[in-house]
């Protein structure tokens, strides 16, 4: 290892994880009810014939119904998945295809998740006219723009609820009423969003809304797609077999990961409201601290509109890689995991006009569940002494 | 205590897998974070890349990880700009249903892909043709000649992709020495946990990616890996690999299996007995005695087998792959599938015959 990490190593914090919108932590009372389900009850729940079966069937089913719960659907509207990506994909690349003959456009945002922008880019390539639309400097959509993009001819706007970067909460009615008036799916990817807003699909007018298990302290491995029943929303499959989730995603059901999901849901419907207090309460700890200790730090974002746990800092005059390298105990991110191996500004960060030395300075801090006052004390003076290290070596190195 | 013989819908997980399992989900870590936590992940899942790979003695950059054996399926069909996709009439609904406009390749009576046929339907094919031949059936255990298939293939210009989901782990598999470009598994089969799979492909294939998004599994299917799942499976395959010789065993309790019950009722048939087939599988049928009735017997007795494949067994309707086997619409209705695993013991098969017994002789009585 480099020098710089020598004398201060016992000052650092030991394996702090503030990563929490790449993935959390499963809870151990999700993993508690899951393990069951890859043991003695380890039925196929497609398997009708015998009684394993019809035990996993039931655990899966009432998953679902602690899943719908979390956000005011029916059960029969949920759809298991593998998780958020295959659901974005599904119901972008599903109801484009669907529609294709009377609604070839579809609409969405340029700092959306990857899987998005790719589901969109591969519907381009297969002759559907793609909208994606800019977002201002806070973040957020612009409901004018986007009330004058959508058409007759649209067959799915999708737009997230809350970013997985900067963490802002889009307008997620507005856009719905939009959406309804041209008679489009609104498709909202939620993976950072369940869990830790209320949210109510049938309030909202969101006609499909896509689910993630790790992004709320469930499994990896799991997520879901709500698919509005009344009116009927239809999608083309991705993935055909045995015809198991009304056709719309073939494949065994995993029941331990369905359980795992079901609880994770149970326990967030449970403790969303004083958890999320909780979480504020550290993230604004975390930002003061910084704030009292360091200048040049800026919030990229809009400043109130965004969740709980999330704060995207630029520090200005530092290289967000080289800070990261400086501090191997403290699990940060700069751009989203997906993309985090290849060394690019992030793509989120540049479609808020964020200049590239500013968005090359930005680190995402995500606090979680099981984060601590300790440890947000400790990142705060991690933080601090290797952001002036590095702004120290940074200017002798001009001089 | 209920005995399980429906180890080919699923298998119980094995201790290996559900320790690596349960190591894996204590760990925090995503994959593709590039801190420490996210390069821990990261390792375990190359680990379990190579042991998946051992598995089926193929490159571990060909391994890319998906949600199950329908996903891999789905994806090689998918993924690849074929000019014609031909099936085997045998094949798994996840293969039927992907690609409803194949050509389908007739089974013999036996169960085996007709070789003639396929050579016939390669002559008149295009270059470019995708053939998709399952290594073993999940519902007769009639091992596919993939050797042979290849060569026609080969010769035609044609890929080959071979859903190996009920094969592996229950035989000998050389995916390198076969020339298969690629290759479908499951986790949940072989002892692994369910929500995982494989499609191993070949690097030089232009395999398109069935989901997009974040760049994993090098480019070639996005989403979040789902670690505790992908360590769960490396250990299975581990495990798999080295209890081949016990399923080589578990192929004289099928045998003795076998024998008992042509002793209890001579009348019945068991399909594909005059070919190789897995250790594990028998698929059995007395005409006149319907599947439901022997399900619902065996259950009350304590003894899960099914009927056809599980994804379809919620659906009254006959085998596909028995009918493609020219079975008529009474036989394919009463035919139960018997599957042996990892943990089966002589005392499952003396529980299964007793009950069939029980079953056979009030049948005959009424």
């Amino acid at each position: 290892m480099a020098k710089s990490d020598g004398s201060k190593a016992n000052r650092r914090p030991p394996g702090i994880y503030l990563d929490n919108q790449a993935t959390t932590p499963t809870d151990p009372r999700v993993v508690e009810a899951m393990l069951p389900f890859f043991t003695e009850r380890f039925g196929n729940p497609h398997s009708s014939a015998h009684a394993f079966g019809w035990d996993a069937e039931e655990a899966v089913e009432q998953a679902r119904e602690q899943l719908a719960a979390l956000i005011g659907a029916s059960p029969r509207e949920v759809i298991f998945t593998s998780g958020a990506t295959e659901s974005n994909n599904l119901a972008i690349k599903g109801a484009a295809r669907f529609h294709r003959e009377r609604r070839p456009q579809v609409v969405t945002l340029a700092s959306e998740h990857k899987c998005v922008l790719e589901s969109a880019r591969q519907l381009e390539r297969e002759g559907h006219r793609v909208d994606i639309l800019p977002v201002g400097a806070d973040g957020l959509v612009d409901l004018d723009l986007l009330a004058r993009t959508v058409t007759e001819e649209t067959a799915v706007v999708s737009i997230m609820a809350v970013n997985n970067e900067i963490g802002v909460i889009q307008p997620v009615a507005g856009i719905a009423a939009i959406c309804r008036e041209k008679g489009a799916y609104f498709h909202c990817d939620a993976a950072q969003a369940v869990g830790k807003l209320p949210l109510d699909v049938a309030a909202l007018g969101i006609d499909l809304l896509s689910i993630s298990g790790h992004k709320f302290y469930g499994p990896k491995g799991i997520g879901a797609l709500y698919v509005r029943r009344r009116p009927r929303v239809r999608l083309e499959p991705l993935i055909d077999g045995g015809g198991q989730e009304r056709g719309l995603r073939s494949g065994t059901l995993a029941t331990p990961l369905c359980v795992g999901l079901g609880a994770a849901a149970a326990i967030a419907a449970a403790e969303m409201e004083s958890e999320s207090a909780r979480i504020s309460a550290l993230k604004t700890r975390l930002l003061e601290g910084i704030r009292k200790r360091l200048s040049g730090v800026a919030l990229n974002g809009h400043a109130t509109l965004r969740i709980a746990g999330n704060l995207n800092l630029a520090f200005e005059g530092v290289d967000a890689e080289a800070l990261m390298r400086a501090m191997p105990g403290l699990a940060v991110s700069s751009g989203s995991a997906c993309t985090s191996t290849a060394v690019e500004p992030s793509y989120v960060l540049r479609a808020l006009g964020l200049q590239e030395a500013r968005a090359r300075s930005s680190i995402r801090l995500a606090v979680g569940r099981f984060n601590t006052e300790a440890e947000i004390d400790a990142t705060v003076e991690e933080l601090a002494a290797q952001v002036a290290r590095l702004r120290r070596e940074g200017s002798a190195a001009a001089e | 205590m209920t005995v399980y013989l429906d180890y080919n819908a699923t298998a119980p997980i094995r201790p290996a897998a559900l320790a690596a399992m349960t190591a894996a989900l204590a760990a925090p870590g995503n994959a593709s974070s590039v801190h420490g936590p996210g390069r821990r992940a990261r390792r375990l899942v190359e680990a379990a890349r190579a042991q998946v790979a051992a598995l089926v003695n193929a490159d571990p950059a060909w391994v890319v990880f998906t949600s199950g054996g329908t996903e891999a399926n789905n994806h090689a069909l998918a993924g690849l700009p074929a000019a014609r996709i031909l099936i085997s009439a045998g094949e798994h609904d996840s293969l039927r249903q992907a690609a409803p406009t194949a050509q389908r390749i007739p089974l013999t009576p036996d169960g085996v892909v007709n070789l003639d046929a396929l050579a016939a339907m390669l002559k008149d094919a295009p270059a470019g043709c995708l053939v998709s031949v399952m290594l073993a059936n999940n519902e007769t255990g009639v091992i596919q000649p993939i050797a042979e298939v290849v060569a026609l293939a080969r010769a035609a210009g044609a890929w080959v992709h071979c859903d190996a989901v009920q094969a592996a782990g229950k035989i000998p598999l050389d995916m390198q020495a076969l020339g298969i470009d690629l290759l479908s598994l499951s986790a949940h089969k072989l002892g692994g946990p369910p929500g995982v799979g494989a499609l191993l492909a070949r690097p030089e294939l232009p395999l398109q990616p069935l989901l997009r998004g974040g760049g994993q599994e090098r480019r070639r299917r996005a989403g979040t890996e789902n670690l505790p799942g992908i360590a769960g499976f490396g250990a299975a395959a581990e495990m798999a690999l080295e209890d081949l010789p016990v399923f080589e065993k578990l192929g004289e309790l099928l045998q003795h299996f076998e024998r008992e019950i042509k002793m209890l009722a001579p009348e019945v048939k068991v399909f594909g007995a005059a070919v190789a087939r897995l250790p594990n599988t028998a698929c059995v049928a007395l005409a006149g005695l319907p599947a439901e009735t022997q399900l619902m017997a065996l259950d009350l007795a304590g003894v899960a087998v099914s009927s056809g494949a599980a994804c379809s067994s919620g659906k009254v309707q006959p085998s596909h792959v028995l009918a493609a086997m020219g079975a008529s619409a009474e036989e394919a209705g009463a035919a139960i599938r018997v599957s042996l695993g990892w943990a089966s013991v002589p005392g499952d098969i003396d529980c299964l015959l007793a009950a069939w017994g029980d079953l056979y002789r009030r049948s005959q009585a009424a």
